[in-house]
C-alpha cells in the first residue's frame, strides 16, 4: 500500500511570513505589470472583430500585404497553432465607440474580401469569424466582475451558516488572494482573456473555496475533538491530515488539465493554463493564506472561548466525547498525539 | 442483504434511465434537398445532446433593435416580434435546429448550427430586416431642390472630384434615352456642371428615379451623410438605393429613388405572399394579402395615389424598379418582376410571407466557426478528456488498489450520468462545456480520495474494517457536501451572469458536481457494502 505523507507533522503555519513575501512577489510586479500595459482583452470584451484562418502557403507579412492593399490598417496577426493556422484581430478603438448601432459584421467582410483579392479566394480556408460591437463587449465586462463579487457574498452567506463568519470571511480572502496572483499569472504569461479564461477564472474561485472548506471541515472537527488545543496546533494538524487527500486530488486535478493543456488545442490551451496555475495557487492558499488569516481573524475579533475559532458549541458527548490528550506545550506541535 | 438488493435496484434504474436517455433516437430534420431545393423531412439518427455552435460550427448573431435613426418606444414588443418573424423564417429556409432567443430586454440571439455558409445565414437574418411600401417622389421635390443642395455643399467646403466632363456624361447617357422628356433634375446636371451632386445623378424613367454611375455611388453615398446635405435635404423625402444594377451602353449605373419618408404601409400588416409565373405575359409575380386593417389602410392609399408610383422597399432598398398604381388596391394585390426568373419571385415573396420586422435590426455580435474547426475541437477534446481520465485512472487504481478499482467503475457511472443529465435536460455540450467535463473528472474522485483517506484514518486508529468503512463515510460526508455546494453555487452565479459558452461551461459543471455526489457517495458505498458482504472474514481492507 502506497502512503504518502501519511503522518505528516509539519509545521506550516510556522512559515506564513514566508508565503505572505513569496505571494507578494508573485502578486505585485504583476500587478506593476498590469498598471503599465494593461490586460491582454479579447474582442468579446473590447469589441471588434477576430477572424481565423487556415492558409497553407503563406505567411503573415503576405497577409499583413493583402489587408494593407485594401486599406485595412492595425490589425493584429498572429499564427496559431500551427504555421498554417493565422488569426487577425482588429479591435475597435475608444475612439470608435460611438459607433453602437453599426453592423459588427462590415469588417469582417471587409476582411474576407480583402483577403480573396490578397491571396486569392481559394488558397485559404477561413476558420471562424467573430464580430462583438462595442456596447456587448462593455457590458461583458461588467458582468464579469459581478459574477465574482456575487460568487463572493454567495460563499460567505454559505460558509457563515455552515460553519462560522470568521471562517467565511478567511476563506474568502484566501480566494481573493488566489483571484490576485491569477490575475498576475495571466499578466506574466500576456494570456488573451476571453470569456473562457474568465470561465477559468471562476472555477478557480470554486476549486480553491472546496480546498480551503475541505481543511476548514478538519479544523471544525479538531477543534471539537481537541476542546484544550490552542488554534495554531489544530490548524497544524488539520493541515497534515488532510494533505494525503490534497496530494492525490490536485495529483489526478493536475492531470487532467495538464492533458487539456497539451492536447485541448489552442482555443482551450488559456483555460487550461489558468486551471493548472490554480491548482497550485489553491492549494498554496487553502494552507498559507487561509489558515493564518483565520487564525488572525481570531485574534482580533476572539470566539466564543478562549481559544477562539469554536464552530460547534452543541452538546459534543458520547461517541464523539473529547478524547484525553496528552498534554501538549502549545507551539509544539510535535507533542500532538501519533495517529 | 435488502438494503443492498434496494440500493442495486435504485442504480440499475438510474443506469437504464441514463441509457435510454443517451441512446441514438429517430428524429425529424427538416433539410433542403439539394436536387430539387424545396424544404424536405427526412429522419435521422442522432444522439440527443445538442453540440454547441463551437463544436459543430454554425453561425450566430445578435441583433438589437437599431435605435440609431430614433428611439423604438417598445423595444420589447419589437424584438418579440422580431423573433416570431425570423423563426419562421429559419423554418422556410432549412437550417438544422436554428436557435433564436430574446436575451435580456432587447436583443435576439440567433444561432445556425451546421450553417457553413455565413454570407447566406446573415442575408436571412438581416436583409430581410424591414418592408415597407412608400410613394415616389411625384412632384420632383428632390430635383427641384438639387441646386439647393448643390450650393449647400459646396458651402461646405465639397469641390466636385467627379474628373469626367458632365457634357460627356450627359451625351452617352442622353444618346440612350433621348426620347425621355427633360426634367429639372437633367437642366440641373447640365445647367450647374459644378454641381457637386447633381453633376452624378441622371434622371431615371419613373419619377423620382435616379441613376449613378456605379463608381460614383460610394461617393454620393458620402454626400450624403454628410450634415450640409442632410439639412438641406427637403422635409418629408428621402433618397434610397435601388437594389439593382442597370445598363446603358457602355456604363452601369445604380438606382436611387427619392421617396416619401412616411410609408403607406409597413410589412407587418403583410399576411400572406405567393410567388408564380404569369399565364398571359410570363412574368414572374408576387401576390399579396394583406391583413384586414392593413388592406383598409392600403386601400385608403392606394386610393389617394392612383397613377403615382410605390416603391417597395426592403431594409432600406428599394426592390427593383417601383410598380405603377393602376388602380385602387384592398387586402390583395401584385407585385409583377417582369422578366425576372422566378426564383427571384420566390426569395421575394419568402420575405414578405414570413413578414417584416416592425423595426429594422442591427447586428451587434457576429461569429462563425467553420464545421472542420468544430470536428477538429471536438477531436481534441476528447483526446484531451480520455488522456485525462486514463491518467486519473492510473492514480486511482495505483494508489488506492481495489478501492481504486470501485472508485474508477463509479467514475465510468459518473460519465454516464452527466451525459445523461446533459441529455435530459436539453443542454448544450459547447467547446468550455468539454473542457468542464474533463475537469470535473479529475474533481469527481476528489469525494472518493476523501472517503479513502478517511477509511485509511480510521483503520489505522484500529477500528474494524466494517466500522472504517462506516465512519469514513459518516465523517467525510460534511466535507463532501460543503465543498460541493459551495463550488455548485459559484457554478450557478456563473450560469446566471454568463453568456453562450460560460453557461455551457456552468451546466456541464453542475450536473458534473450532482453525478459525482450520487456515484462517489451512493453508488461506491453500495459497492462497498456488496464486497463487505461477500467476504465478512475481511481483516485487511484494500484501500
Amino acid at each position: 500500500m502506497i502512503r504518502l505523507f501519511a503522518n505528516a507533522n509539519y509545521d506550516f503555519i510556522k512559515w506564513r511570513r514566508w508565503a505572505y513575501a513569496l505571494t507578494a512577489l508573485v502578486i505585485v510586479p504583476g500587478f506593476a505589470l498590469l498598471l503599465h500595459r494593461g490586460l491582454n482583452y479579447s474582442i468579446e470584451f473590447t469589441g471588434g472583430t477576430l477572424i481565423q484562418l487556415t492558409a497553407p502557403h503563406t505567411d503573415i507579412s503576405k497577409i499583413r500585404s493583402a489587408l494593407d492593399a485594401a486599406g485595412i490598417h492595425g490589425a493584429e496577426i498572429q499564427s496559431f497553432g500551427s504555421d498554417s493556422e493565422f488569426v487577425i484581430r482588429a479591435r475597435l478603438g475608444a475612439s470608435s465607440a460611438e459607433q453602437t448601432s453599426a453592423s459588427s459584421d462590415a469588417t469582417a467582410i471587409a476582411v474576407r474580401q480583402a483577403l480573396d483579392a490578397g491571396l486569392g479566394a481559394g488558397h485559404y480556408r477561413p476558420g471562424r469569424t467573430e464580430a462583438v460591437g462595442p456596447k456587448v463587449g462593455r457590458e461583458l465586462q461588467g458582468k464579469a466582475f459581478l459574477a465574482i463579487f456575487f460568487s463572493f457574498i454567495v460563499t460567505l452567506i454559505y460558509l457563515a451558516v455552515r460553519f462560522e463568519w470568521r471562517f467565511g470571511l478567511a476563506a474568502v480572502l484566501a480566494t481573493f488572494h488566489d483571484i490576485l496572483t491569477t490575475i498576475a499569472f495571466i499578466r506574466y504569461l500576456n494570456l488573451e482573456v476571453s470569456l473562457v479564461v474568465v470561465g477559468a477564472v471562476l472555477t478557480m474561485v470554486g476549486y480553491s473555496l472546496n480546498d480551503t472548506i475541505i481543511i476548514f471541515d478538519r479544523v471544525r472537527e479538531n477543534l471539537r475533538k481537541f476542546r484544550r488545543q490552542n488554534l495554531y496546533d489544530v490548524l497544524n494538524l488539520s493541515i497534515n491530515e488532510t494533505l494525503p487527500r490534497s496530494i492525490l486530488t490536485h495529483g489526478t486535478t493536475m492531470a487532467t488539465t495538464l492533458a487539456l493543456v497539451f492536447l485541448a488545442g489552442e482555443v482551450i490551451r488559456p483555460f487550461a493554463l489558468v486551471m493548472t496555475f490554480a491548482i497550485f495557487t489553491g492549494t498554496f492558499s487553502s494552507i498559507y493564506i487561509a489558515a493564518p488569516v483565520l487564525m488572525y481573524i481570531e485574534k482580533r475579533w476572539p470566539g466564543e472561548d478562549a481559544r477562539g475559532a469554536r464552530a460547534y458549541t452543541g452538546p459534543v458527548g458520547g461517541k464523539d466525547a473529547p478524547p484525553s490528550l496528552p498534554t501538549p506545550a502549545p507551539n509544539k506541535p510535535k507533542s500532538l498525539p501519533a495517529r | 442483504m435488502k438494503t443492498i438488493r434496494s440500493r442495486l435496484i435504485l442504480i440499475g434504474i438510474l443506469v437504464v434511465l441514463s441509457v435510454l436517455s443517451i441512446l441514438p433516437r429517430q428524429t425529424a430534420v427538416r433539410r433542403i434537398d439539394p436536387v430539387t431545393g424545396q424544404m424536405k423531412d427526412t429522419t435521422d439518427r442522432l444522439v440527443p445532446i445538442s453540440l454547441g455552435l463551437d463544436l459543430q460550427g454554425g453561425v450566430h448573431v445578435a441583433l438589437e433593435v437599431d435605435q440609431s435613426k430614433g428611439p423604438v418606444a417598445d423595444c420589447k414588443d419589437a424584438i418579440s416580434r422580431a423573433e416570431r418573424i425570423v423563426r419562421t423564417r429559419l423554418n422556410e429556409f432549412g437550417t438544422l435546429d436554428p436557435v433564436v432567443q430574446i436575451v435580456g430586454n432587447c436583443r435576439l440571439l440567433v444561432e445556425l448550427p451546421g450553417e457553413s455558409d455565413p454570407a447566406r445565414a446573415m442575408n436571412i437574418v438581416q436583409q430581410t430586416a424591414f418592408l415597407e411600401f412608400r410613394i415616389t417622389d411625384m412632384k420632383n421635390v428632390f430635383a427641384n431642390a438639387l441646386p439647393a443642395i448643390d450650393k449647400a455643399l459646396k458651402d461646405a467646403g465639397v469641390r466636385s472630384t467627379s474628373k469626367a466632363p458632365a457634357s460627356a456624361v450627359a451625351q452617352l447617357f442622353g444618346s440612350d434615352t433621348g426620347k425621355k422628356k427633360k426634367t429639372p433634375a437633367d437642366t440641373a446636371a447640365t445647367d450647374n456642371t459644378a454641381g457637386v451632386l447633381s453633376s452624378l445623378l441622371f434622371q431615371g424613367q419613373v419619377p423620382g428615379e435616379f441613376l449613378v454611375p456605379v463608381e460614383q455611388a460610394a461617393l454620393v453615398d458620402s454626400l450624403q451623410r454628410m450634415p450640409a446635405f442632410i439639412s438641406a435635404m427637403p422635409r418629408g423625402f428621402d433618397l434610397k438605393w435601388g437594389s439593382e444594377t442597370v445598363s446603358r451602353g457602355a456604363r452601369s449605373y445604380k438606382t436611387l429613388y427619392s421617396v416619401e419618408s412616411k410609408p403607406i404601409i409597413t410589412g407587418d400588416e403583410l399576411e400572406k405572399a405567393t410567388a408564380r409565373r404569369d399565364q398571359v405575359n410570363n412574368h414572374s409575380v408576387v401576390v399579396f394579402d394583406l391583413s384586414r386593417r392593413g388592406g383598409r389602410i392600403f386601400a385608403e392609399q392606394t386610393g389617394k395615389h392612383v397613377h403615382d408610383y410605390m416603391a417597395i422597399i426592403l431594409d432600406g432598398r428599394v426592390q427593383g424598379q417601383p410598380p405603377i398604381i393602376n388602380d385602387q388596391i384592398g387586402a390583395h394585390g401584385q407585385i409583377d418582376l417582369q422578366s425576372k426568373p422566378l426564383n427571384e419571385a420566390m426569395d421575394l415573396a419568402l420575405v414578405l410571407r414570413a413578414g417584416a420586422l416592425p423595426a429594422p435590426l442591427a447586428v451587434v455580435e457576429y461569429g462563425a466557426i467553420g464545421p472542420s474547426l468544430g470536428k477538429d475541437s471536438i477531436n481534441d477534446g476528447i483526446r484531451a478528456g480520455e488522456v485525462g481520465v486514463a491518467l486519473v485512472i492510473v492514480i486511482m487504481i495505483g494508489y488506492y488498489r481495489l478501492s481504486g478499482v470501485l472508485a474508477v467503475s463509479a467514475l465510468a457511472l459518473y460519465l454516464l450520468f452527466t451525459l445523461a443529465g446533459l441529455a435530459t435536460f436539453g443542454f448544450t455540450l459547447t467547446l468550455p462545456g468539454l473542457a468542464g467535463l474533463a475537469l470535473s473528472v479529475g474533481i469527481a474522485v476528489d469525494a472518493n480520495v476523501l472517503i479513502f483517506e478517511r477509511i485509511r484514518e480510521e483503520l489505522q486508529h484500529g477500528k474494524s474494517v466494517r466500522l472504517a468503512v462506516d465512519e469514513g463515510f459518516k465523517h467525510a460526508m460534511s466535507a463532501i457536501v460543503d465543498s460541493n455546494v459551495s463550488t455548485a453555487l459559484t457554478a450557478f452565479i456563473l450560469y446566471l451572469v454568463g453568456t453562450g459558452p460560460v453557461q455551457g461551461f456552468a451546466i456541464t459543471l453542475i450536473v458534473g458536481i450532482a453525478a459525482s455526489m450520487v456515484t462517489a457517495i451512493f453508488v461506491v458505498r453500495t459497492f462497498y457494502m456488496i464486497w463487505l458482504d461477500r467476504r465478512p472474514d475481511l481483516t485487511t481492507l484494500s484501500v
